[in-house]
């Protein structure tokens, strides 16, 4: 499947936030959100990137979008490197990619009415007239099945489905070619997700998008995704395409979150796969393999030498010792 | 909100301004919320009262307030001079009247210079952070470890020369790094909101991030900290006034009449001269702070419910 386009290649990415203490708050450490992470999202399709809290997911998407700088690394937009362009530089590139967040309480500037909210990426990109700006407001409320009234509302006025549809009516605005949905349905009742995921679907459809969907749900990956990425402690640590991974996990925190995952089915039992212990701090992660602390397989290898991302075939790649050939 | 048939039938006609047809704002819902704060209208009506007689200090007032007359000095209140005279034989009813003027001048624009100076250098601090931030939060340290009537004292005693704008100068000189903390502290939690990183992600300029999003979300606090401030303004020019280093005889205000009543004898027999200026700055400082409390409760999302 070489054949397909590279709308974005992380290469090698890190985030690393300081830990600063003492009295003359002198940096100590480092919390290492996001450690050593590359792949790629083709044109068109959805990537789901998949973790507990505080694997560096939102990190991930935060630090591709450029709104934290990155520690190390290349964020390679349509062959253009863009991890270490200047505000003013990067400016034409945010027309291409935009983010839905997480939490539709806190993503709609509440002094704004939601006219203005969707209006304002138009005026800070300085795209359309006045007049083709308000039409557009009201064509991308329609996309989003808002009636037109709600331009003229305030964001406290909605539910929180409908404030998230908002949020992915303001995304919209510029047509961008990538949205970063940062668990854009984690904060929604079920039923609203499923609403909300569908038109996300209709979206992609209408408008070529591309998604990079962060989310810790894998039954909203598993819906939405064409592939899909497994996070823990700031490194992926599995990837490949959605029916691979789902059918076929390899690395043994893919198979553990899938084990966890119900099933609407009473007849069929399985071995259900708890991991010990939490999530290690990712300021001090553990040597080697950074699962090794909770992992049902680990041997000593592990505990030492850091696993690569290896190709396993059928474009799936996982970092994990068991899959690596003992001799090396 | 729908305009449904059955919507245009309500069946609890007094609940219908809590459903308003027309969308509100924050800032007018608030404003809903301030309206029906009764102590909040009694300190507007007091203010206004307070302001009409500044406005209309040269038609109410009976003398000219620096005119002194020599023969009559120290006496009580008559048919002539309502409130009596002082010790240089000035009306003090005159004087009492225009008063009001000098002293809501003071209040209302040393508030706004503060709060200019306070808002400027918190923007900066909020939204910078790093060095710019640790550069304005060391000065605002300094600012505060001085006690701050030996620092408006000494100024004072240096420029020798006080006037009304020297003298509000000096007052928001001296007062800007609590606002300034305050503005700096709003800001640095709005900071984490997502609509702000979702007005950079879309590439808006500093200015314009600061502007459209930060200020209008930190108006409550500044709002509601921009009158008590008034509030103590108008107290510090009265507090110098009377130990004599506010705003300079003949000028007056309501600090320096009471000044008058340092005299014991002034205090025992001439309760006119001291009591009514005495009684305008604890009411204009009380309506300003019922005003600040009502505002202070409308900006708190906390009492929406």
């Amino acid at each position: 499947m070489g054949e397909r386009e590279k709308l974005l290649e992380v290469k090698n990415l890190k985030k690393y936030f300081p830990v600063k203490g003492g009295v003359l708050q002198r940096t100590i450490g480092h919390v290492k959100a996001v450690d050593d992470v590359s792949f790629e999202i083709y044109k068109g399709e959805t990537l789901g990137i998949v973790g507990e809290s505080g694997s560096g997911k939102s990190t991930l998407g935060r630090t591709i979008l450029r709104l934290l700088d990155p520690t190390e690394g290349q964020v390679i937009f349509e062959g253009d490197d863009i991890s270490t362009l200047s505000n003013r530089k990067m400016r034409p590139y945010r027309k291409d990619m935009q983010m839905v967040f997480q939490d539709p309480f806190a993503s709609l500037n509440p002094r704004m009415s939601v006219g203005e909210i969707i209006e304002e990426p138009m005026i800070v990109q300085n795209t359309l007239t006045k007049k083709e700006r308000k039409e557009k407001v009201v064509d991308l409320l329609a996309k989003v099945g808002l009636p037109a009234e709600a331009r003229s509302k305030y964001p406290h006025e909605f539910s929180g489905g409908q404030r998230q549809r908002i949020g992915i009516a303001r995304a919209l605005t510029l047509n961008p070619k990538l949205i970063i949905g940062d668990e854009p349905v984690s904060a929604l009742d079920v039923s609203v997700q499923s609403q909300v995921l569908n038109l996300m679907g209709d979206l992609q459809d209408e408008f070529d998008l591309t998604y990079l969907f962060i989310a810790h749900d894998l039954s909203v990956v598993k819906h939405i995704s064409d592939r899909v990425g497994v996070m823990y402690l700031g490194k992926m640590a599995e990837i490949g395409p959605k029916d691979k991974i789902f059918e076929n996990p390899l690395h043994p925190y893919t198979q553990a979150l899938l084990s966890a995952v119900p099933i609407p089915d009473m007849e069929r039992k399985r071995e259900k796969i708890t991991l010990k212990g939490e999530l290690p701090s990712p300021s001090n992660p553990p040597s080697g393999c950074p699962f090794h602390t909770r992992c049902p397989e680990a041997h000593e290898r592990c505990k030492v030498e850091l696993p690569e991302l290896l190709h396993q075939g059928n474009e799936q790649y996982v970092a994990c010792h068991l899959y690596t050939s003992e001799e090396k | 909100m729908e305009s449904n048939a059955h919507r245009n039938i309500d069946p609890n006609p007094e609940l219908s301004d809590q459903q308003p047809e027309k969308s509100l704002s924050p800032f007018q819902l608030a404003m809903r919320r301030f309206l029906r704060n009764k102590l909040a209208i009694v300190g507007i009506f007091i203010l206004i009262f307070f302001v009409l007689i500044a406005i209309f200090a040269d038609v109410i007032a009976t003398h000219s307030p620096t005119a002194s007359n020599m023969y009559k000095v120290e006496a009580k209140a008559d048919s002539e001079n309502w409130l009596g005279t002082d010790s240089s034989g000035r009306d003090n009813f005159s004087r009492l009247v225009h008063g009001s003027r000098i002293s809501l001048t003071i209040g209302f624009f040393a508030m706004l210079f503060t709060v200019v100076i306070g808002v400027t250098l918190g923007s900066l601090a909020g939204y910078y952070g790093g060095k710019v931030d640790g550069f304005i939060m060391r000065i605002t340290d300094l600012m505060l470890i001085l006690p701050f009537l030996l620092l408006v004292l000494t100024i004072i005693a240096i420029l020798e020369k006080i006037n009304i704008t020297i003298f509000i100068t000096i007052i928001a000189f001296t007062s800007w790094p609590t606002l300034t903390r305050l503005i700096r502290a709003t800001f640095l939690s709005l900071k984490e909101k997502e609509y702000i990183l979702g007005a950079r992600s879309i590439g808006a300029s500093d200015f314009r991030i600061i502007f459209k999003h930060f200020l209008p979300n930190a108006v409550g606090p500044i709002i509601v900290n921009a009158t008590l401030m008034m509030a103590t303004m108008i107290i510090i020019e009265s507090a110098l006034s009377f130990i004599g280093f506010g705003i300079p005889q003949p000028t007056p205000t309501w600090g320096n009449m009471i000044t008058e009543g340092n005299s014991l004898r002034m205090l025992q027999n001439n309760w006119e001269a001291w009591l009514p200026p005495g009684l305008a700055i604890l009411l204009t400082v009380l309506a300003i702070n019922f005003i600040g409390d009502g505002l202070r409760d409308a900006f708190d999302p906390k009492s929406n419910q």
